[in-house]
C-alpha cells in the first residue's frame, strides 16, 4: 500500500484503524518497560541523586518536539508540491503534538533546573532556542485558529512551515552566539562524562516509546481531523439545502 | 523591467502622499525610545550600555507596525491582483513593493537612529555602529516581514496574528545587530564577524521572503 492508495481519506482511516490496533498495546508497553527501567533499575547519579529520573521524561519530549517539526516539514512539502489530500491533516494534526512535548520538555527541565542549577529558568542556549520554538508551533496554532477554511489554512501553515524549518537551525546558532558572548564558561551541560549504560539503557527505551507515542497520538489525531471535516462538509451541505 | 520600476515608484509616492503613514512609524520609533528611559529610570551610564538594544527593539517594532500596510492596502483596492495577473514575475514585483516598502518606512528609522543615539547617552562611535547594523539589517526585517505580509493578506487575516507569526524569524537578526553594535562598542568580539554574519542573514531573507511571499499569494488568492 503506498502513499497515494492513501490520499483516500477512507481507505485511511481503515488502514489506520488497524494500525492503531498494533500501535497502542506495543506503545503500553514499552512504556511499562521504560518506566520500571527509569524508576526501578536505573542507579541515582553520584551527584543529582534521584532527580536524575527527570531526564527520562525531559530528553525524550525534547527529541519529539525537534522530531515533529521535521515531520510537519514533510507534510509541509506534501501539500505544497505532491499535493496530498492528507498532508495539511497531517501538518495540522501534528502541531499542538509537538507544542505538548515542547512544553512537556521546557516545563520537566525548570523542574530538574531548580534543584541542581538553582533556578527555574537561565537565559542559557539550549534553553532559549527550545522556548522560541515553542513560540513559533504556538504561531502555526495561532494561524490555524484564525481560519475557517481548511485547505485556504493549510498552505498559508505549509509555507510557515518551511520557514521556520530553515529558520530553527538558523536561530538555534544564533542563540549559541548570543549566550557565548554574554556568559561564557558558566554554561551548564549535561551528562559530563559519557552516559553509564545503566542509564543509557532505560533512556533509549523511553526514547523509543515516547517516539511510538507521538506516532500514535499522530495517528489517531488525523483520523479526528478527517472526521472533523467531514462533520465541517455535512453541515455545510445542511445549511446550503435548508 | 519597466513595471517594475514604476511599481517601486508608485509604491514610493503612495507612502509619502496623504493616507500613506511613512513617518508615523518614525514617530512610534521616537515614542518607543522615549518610554524606555520613563521605564528603567534616568541613570546615563545603564542607558549608554542597553541603549543599542533599546535602538534595535524600536527599530523592530516600528517595522513591525508598518508591515500591515506592505500588502494589505494593494489587497483592498484590487492592484495585488493586478500584479498577480500581470507579465512580471510575482517573486520579483512582491521583493520591488518590499524593497519600496524599506525605503520608505526603515531607511526613515536608520537616519532617526543616531538622534534618538544621543537621548541614550551613546558615544559618537557607538552611534556609528548601531546607524550601520540598522542599515544593513533592517532590509532583513522587511523581507522576512514580507513573508508575513503575504500570509496575513492570503488568509484575510491582519492584526496580532502577523507579528507573532514574523517575531520569532526576526530573532538572529536582531541577536546579531545588537552583538555587532556591542562588539564595535565594548567588545571583546571584533565587529566584522558579527556584522558579517548580519550582512548574510539579510542576503539570505533577500532570497527566501520573496519566494515565500509569492507561494503564499499564488496559494492563498487563487
Amino acid at each position: 500500500m503506498g502513499l497515494i492508495d492513501l490520499a483516500n481519506p477512507s481507505r485511511f482511516l481503515a488502514f489506520s484503524h488497524r494500525l492503531l490496533q498494533a500501535l497502542v498495546p506495543v506503545t503500553a508497553a514499552l512504556f511499562a518497560v521504560g518506566l520500571y527501567l527509569a524508576f526501578f533499575v536505573a542507579p541515582d547519579d553520584y551527584q543529582q541523586g534521584a532527580t536524575v529520573r527527570i531526564m527520562f521524561i525531559h530528553v525524550p519530549a525534547a527529541w519529539l518536539g525537534m522530531m515533529c517539526w521535521t515531520v510537519m516539514s514533510i507534510a509541509a512539502l506534501g501539500t505544497l508540491v505532491w499535493r496530498h489530500p492528507l498532508a495539511d491533516v497531517a501538518l495540522k494534526a501534528a502541531t499542538p503534538i509537538g507544542a505538548a512535548f515542547t512544553f512537556i520538555c521546557l516545563f520537566a527541565g525548570s523542574m530538574w533546573g531548580r534543584p541542581m542549577w538553582g533556578t527555574y529558568w537561565v537565559w542559557d542556549a539550549r534553553l532559549t532556542s527550545v522556548l522560541i520554538m515553542f513560540l513559533m508551533y504556538l504561531g502555526l496554532i495561532a494561524l490555524w485558529r484564525a481560519v475557517d477554511d481548511p485547505s485556504r489554512a493549510g498552505r498559508a501553515a505549509a509555507i510557515l512551515t518551511l520557514v521556520g524549518a530553515v529558520n530553527l537551525p538558523i536561530i538555534k546558532f544564533s542563540v549559541d552566539w548570543w549566550n557565548t558572548l554574554h556568559q561564557p564558561a558558566s554554561v551548564i551541560r549535561l551528562g559530563g562524562p559519557t552516559i553509564h549504560p545503566t542509564i543509557l539503557l532505560p533512556l533509549l527505551v523511553m526514547v523509543l516509546a515516547f517516539t511510538l507515542l507521538f506516532v500514535t497520538l499522530h495517528v489517531s489525531a488525523m483520523r479526528n481531523e478527517i472526521l472533523r471535516r467531514r462533520v465541517r462538509t455535512l453541515r455545510l451541505m445542511q445549511a446550503e439545502a435548508a | 523591467m519597466e513595471a517594475l520600476a514604476a511599481l517601486l515608484l508608485r509604491d514610493m509616492r503612495l507612502a509619502v502622499r496623504v493616507g500613506g503613514g511613512a513617518l508615523v512609524g518614525v514617530l512610534f520609533f521616537l515614542i518607543v525610545v522615549t518610554i524606555v528611559p520613563l521605564g528603567v529610570g534616568p541613570d546615563l551610564a545603564l542607558l549608554a550600555r542597553i541603549g543599542p538594544a533599546i535602538l534595535w527593539i524600536g527599530a523592530l517594532l516600528a517595522s513591525l507596525l508598518a508591515l500591515d500596510r506592505l500588502l494589505a492596502a494593494d489587497h483592498d483596492d484590487g492592484s495585488l491582483d493586478l500584479i498577480l495577473t500581470g507579465r512580471a514575475p510575482l517573486e520579483l514585483a512582491v521583493a520591488v513593493k518590499a524593497l519600496a516598502h524599506w525605503v520608505t518606512t526603515s531607511l526613515p528609522l536608520v537616519i532617526a537612529a543616531p538622534a534618538l543615539g544621543l537621548f541614550l547617552n551613546l558615544e559618537p562611535g557607538a552611534i556609528g555602529a548601531v546607524a550601520l547594523t540598522l542599515l544593513v539589517g533592517t532590509p532583513a526585517l522587511t523581507f522576512i516581514g514580507l513573508i508575513g505580509a503575504a500570509l496575513a493578506v492570503a488568509l484575510r487575516r491582519g492584526g496580532l496574528l502577523l507579528p507573532v507569526l514574523v517575531l520569532p524569524l526576526t530573532i538572529p537578526i536582531l541577536i546579531f545587530g545588537v552583538s555587532a553594535s556591542n562588539a564595535a562598542i565594548v567588545g571583546p568580539v571584533p565587529f566584522g564577524a558579527p556584522f558579517a554574519i548580519l550582512a548574510a542573514l539579510t542576503l539570505m531573507s533577500l532570497v527566501i521572503g520573496p519566494f515565500a511571499a509569492a507561494a503564499a499569494l499564488r496559494h492563498g488568492l487563487e
